[in-house]
C-alpha cells in the first residue's frame, strides 16, 4: 500500500511538470553491451516522464572519464547530471559546493527508509545532506566460469578458488588460459580486492580495510593473501587483452575457463545469449567467504543557474530510485537494486544469489567508500607492477602496507 | 636610437606594439603564469582541488621513492637516447641522399615527410595494429607459412620500448630530414667545387667541412628532438598505455594519472615540476649556445 502511494506520487510530480520538457546532459562510462542496454533504460524512463535524456557517453572505463567530468564541473561547463562511483570520488566537488543538494527530493522520497543497504545513502550523504542518488549495487568479488570448459575436460565445474587452483593444471594441458585478466590497471586491482576478502575472511579484512588495523596488514593472513595472488598470476599467463570485456569474452567462448570480475560481467553473458547455472557458473566471494561489497553507481548533480533545470534535476533524482526504473536498469545491467522493496523475479541464477547475499547482511562498504583515490591509486600501481612482472609476494607485501600507512 | 626618451621609444612603431600586446599578455599569463602557478602549488598538501596548505618538499621526497616514477624515467631516458641519435643520424643520412640531385625528389621528400603530418595518437594506433600478433606483421608472416615465426613487441616488457621507438622513428625522421636538407641547401656551392678540386671523396667533405658548418642546424633539431621526446605521451598512450605491467610508462603519464585519476594536485605537480626542469636544462645550453656564443664565434 504505502508502496502505491509512493508510485503515485512519483507520478504525479512528473505528470504536473510534464509540460515543461527540459533537456538534461548525462555523462556516464556505461559503453559496454549489456552497460549500453541499460542505459538506454534509464532514458528511456526519463524521456517517457516528459523530459529529454541528454546522452553523453564517454568511452573508455571511469579512470578515462572521470577526469573530464571533474574538469568540466570546474571548468564551468558542467552537465545535467553524471555517473560517479559512490563515496569518495566526489567528496571535494561536493565540499567546494558545486554539487546540488537533494535532501529534499531524498525527504519527499523518503530514501532513509528506501535504501538498502543503508550504507548506500550513507556514502551519498556530506555533513547530514544528501548530494547523490544511488542507482546500483555492484560487487567486484565474483568468479565466472565456463562450464564448457570442465565438461570437455571431464572434471566437475569448481565450486570455489581452491578448486579452481588445483583443476588449472589440465585446463593449460588443454591448451586453455585458466584465467582470463585484461591488462587494463584496474583489473589487477579488482583480482587482488577479491582474492583479499575470499582469503584473508571478513574479520581480518574489516580490521585492515575499516579500522585501518596495520599490524593485521603486515600479519599472516595477509601474507597468505599475496601468495594466492603471486599463484593466480600463474594462472593468467597468456591472457593477452585489454578491456575486461574482451577478457568476459575468452570465458564466453570458452577460450579461458575462469575470470575474476565484478558482476557487471553477468551482462556480456546475458548479451551473449548464455544462461547462468548451465552455460556458466559464478562463485561470490570466489565461492570462499560469499561477502560482497556493496559499492556501485551513483548520480550527482553539479548545479546549474537554471531554475527549470533544477527542478529537471530533481526529477530526474527522484526517478532512478524508482522502484520500476530500478528493476529495469538492474535486470539489463546484472547489478543488484538498491532497494530491497522490489520484485525482482526475473533475475536469474546469479543475481538472484547476490539477492540473498544482500538480504543475509552479507556486505561490507566497498574500497571507494574507505580510502581516498590517492591511495588506491597508489594500490594499483603496485598491483599492476605485481601481476605483470615476477615480483615476489612478500615485496609486494611490505610495498602495500607501506602505502595504507600514508592514508 | 637609444638615446631617445623613453616616451619616444614606446610610441615608435605603436601599432605593431598594440597588434603584439595580446601575445605578449598570452605569454605572461597562460605561460609564464601557469607555470609559477604549478611550482608553487608542488609544493602544497592539494587534492582534487587547489589549496594554500604547505607541505614542504613532501611530495618531491613521495615521487622519488616512487617505484613506478623510477620506472618511467628510466623508460624515458633510454627510449631518449636511442631515439635521439637515432632520428638525427637517420634523418640525416635521408637528407644527404636526397642531396644527391637525384630525380623525383619532391616526390620522396613529400612521402618521407608525411608521417610527420599525422598525429602521435594516429601513427600510435596504426603501429599497434601493425605490432599486434593477431592482426598485424606477427599474423601476416605466419599465413604466409613461417608458423612459429614471433614478433609481439607490445607483449613484452624487454621488447616494448623498441615497438614505441619503431613508431617514434617513422614519425620524426621524416622532420629532421627536412631540416637537415634546408642546412645542406643552406652550404655554398663553391665549397663543394673547392672540395672537388683538391680531390677530397665526397664521404670525407660531409663528416669534416658540412657538418661542422652546420652545427647550428644540428643543434636546434638537437632541442626540437629532445623536448619533443621528454613530453612523450600520447604514443604511449595510444600504443601500450604504460603497460605490459608498468614497463613502457613514462613521467608524462605518471603526472596525468595523479592530477586526475588519483585525484592528487601536489603530487602530479610536483611530478611535471621535474619535467619541466629537465626541459630547461635542454633549453638553457642551447639558448647560451645560440645567442650567448655567437659573438665569439
Amino acid at each position: 500500500m504505502k508502496l502505491t502511494t509512493k508510485l503515485l506520487a512519483a507520478t504525479a510530480i512528473v505528470s504536473a511538470t510534464g509540460a515543461s520538457a527540459t533537456d538534461l546532459e548525462v555523462t556516464h562510462w556505461w559503453t559496454s553491451g549489456g552497460e549500453a542496454a541499460a542505459v538506454a533504460e534509464l532514458a528511456k524512463a526519463f524521456d517517457a516522464s516528459g523530459d529529454h535524456w541528454v546522452d553523453g557517453a564517454i568511452a573508455g572505463s571511469g579512470g578515462t572519464a572521470r577526469p573530464i567530468m571533474i574538469s568540466r564541473i570546474t571548468g564551468g561547463d558542467p552537465m545535467g547530471a553524471t555517473q560517479f562511483n559512490h563515496g569518495q570520488q566526489a567528496l571535494e566537488l561536493v565540499e567546494a559546493g558545486l554539487m546540488l543538494d537533494l535532501t529534499d527530493v531524498a525527504e519527499e522520497n523518503n530514501w532513509e527508509e528506501v535504501i538498502f543497504p543503508k550504507s548506500l545513502l550513507d556514502a551519498c550523504t556530506v555533513d547530514g545532506r544528501v548530494y547523490c542518488a544511488p542507482v546500483n549495487i555492484h560487487s567486484p568479488e565474483w568468479l565466472w566460469i565456463s562450464n564448457k570448459v570442465y565438461e570437455d575436460l571431464g572434471l566437475p565445474v569448481p565450486q570455489n578458488w581452491n578448486e579452481f587452483v588445483e583443476s588449472a593444471p589440465a585446463v593449460r594441458e588443454a591448451g586453455k588460459v585458466p584465467l582470463a585478466l585484461g591488462n587494463q590497471p584496474w583489473q589487477a586491482n579488482t583480482a587482488f580486492g577479491a582474492i583479499q576478502v575470499a582469503v584473508a575472511g571478513l574479520e581480518n579484512w574489516q580490521a585492515v580495510n575499516m579500522d585501518q588495523d596495520l599490524d593485521v596488514a603486515a600479519g599472516d593472513a595477509y601474507a597468505a593473501v599475496f601468495e594466492a595472488a603471486a599463484a593466480a598470476r600463474e594462472l593468467a599467463v597468456g591472457s593477452n587483452v585489454q578491456d575486461w570485456n574482451q577478457a568476459t569474452n575468452l570465458v564466453i567462448t570458452d577460450q579461458a575457463a575462469g575470470q575474476i570480475m565484478g558482476d557487471w560481467a553477468q551482462g556480456e553473458f546475458a548479451v551473449a545469449g548464455e544462461v547462468a547455472g548451465e552455460d556458466y557458473t559464478c562463485l561470490p566471494g570466489l565461492g570462499l567467504n560469499a561477502y560482497l561489497s556493496t559499492g556501485g553507481d551513483a548520480f550527482y548533480f553539479p548545479k546549474l543557474d537554471d531554475p527549470e533545470q533544477e527542478a529537471a534535476q530533481k526529477r530526474l533524482a527522484a526517478l532512478l530510485v524508482s522502484p520500476e526504473v530500478q528493476v529495469a536498469f538492474n535486470l539489463k545491467k546484472g547489478s543488484l537494486p538498491i532497494r530491497g522493496d522490489v520484485d525482482l523475479s526475473e533475475a536469474n541464477d546469479c543475481m538472484q544469489k547476490g539477492l540473498e547475499l544482500l538480504a543475509s547482511g552479507n556486505v561490507m562498504p566497498s574500497g571507494d567508500m574507505l580510502w581516498t583515490p590517492d591511495t588506491q591509486k597508489q594500490v594499483e600501481d603496485l598491483m599492476v607492477e605485481f601481476w605483470m612482472s615476477d615480483m615476489p609476494a612478500a615485496e609486494a607485501h611490505e610495498r602495500w602496507v607501506e602505502i595504507l600507512s600514508m592514508d | 636610437m637609444a638615446s631617445k626618451p623613453l616616451s619616444a621609444r614606446l610610441t615608435r612603431n605603436l601599432n605593431a606594439k598594440i597588434a603584439a600586446l595580446p601575445m605578449i599578455i598570452t605569454t605572461l599569463v597562460v605561460f609564464l603564469g601557469g607555470t609559477i602557478w604549478s611550482v608553487v602549488y608542488s609544493f602544497t598538501g592539494s587534492k582534487l582541488l587547489p589549496k594554500l596548505k604547505w607541505v614542504g618538499l613532501k611530495q618531491y621526497d613521495r615521487l622519488w621513492s616512487n617505484s613506478r616514477w623510477e620506472i618511467s624515467i628510466e623508460n624515458l631516458f633510454w627510449y631518449g637516447i636511442f631515439a635521439l641519435v637515432l632520428t638525427i643520424a637517420i634523418g640525416f643520412l635521408l637528407a644527404v641522399l636526397l642531396d644527391q640531385k637525384i630525380r623525383f625528389e619532391d616526390t620522396f621528400r613529400t612521402i618521407l615527410l608525411y608521417p610527420f603530418a599525422l598525429s602521435f595518437i594516429v601513427t600510435g594506433l596504426v603501429w599497434q595494429w601493425l605490432l599486434n600478433p593477431e592482426m598485424g606483421i606477427q599474423h601476416i608472416v605466419r599465413s604466409m607459412g613461417w608458423e612459429s615465426f614471433t614478433f609481439d613487441p607490445l607483449y613484452n616488457p624487454d621488447l616494448v620500448l623498441i615497438g614505441l621507438l619503431m613508431a617514434g622513428l617513422w614519425q620524426g625522421t621524416g622532420f629532421v630530414m627536412c631540416i637537415m636538407l634546408a642546412g645542406l641547401r643552406g652550404i655554398d656551392e663553391d665549397i663543394w667545387k673547392a672540395a672537388r678540386v683538391d680531390g677530397i671523396p665526397a664521404w670525407k667533405t660531409y663528416l669534416r667541412v658540412v657538418i661542422p658548418m652546420m652545427r647550428p642546424v644540428f643543434i636546434t633539431t638537437l632541442v626540437i628532438v629532445a623536448a619533443g621526446i621528454i613530453k612523450l605521451y600520447d604514443l604511449v598512450v595510444a600504443m601500450t598505455s604504460g603497460g605490459p605491467g608498468n614497463a613502457s610508462q613514462v613521467p608524462a603519464m605518471y603526472v596525468y594519472d595523479y592530477l586526475f585519476q588519483a585525484q592528487n594536485l601536489g603530487q602530479g605537480l610536483a611530478a611535471s615540476t621535474m619535467m619541466l626542469l629537465s626541459v630547461l636544462i635542454v633549453l638553457i645550453p642551447w639558448a647560451y649556445l645560440e645567442f650567448g656564443g655567437k659573438k665569439h664565434a
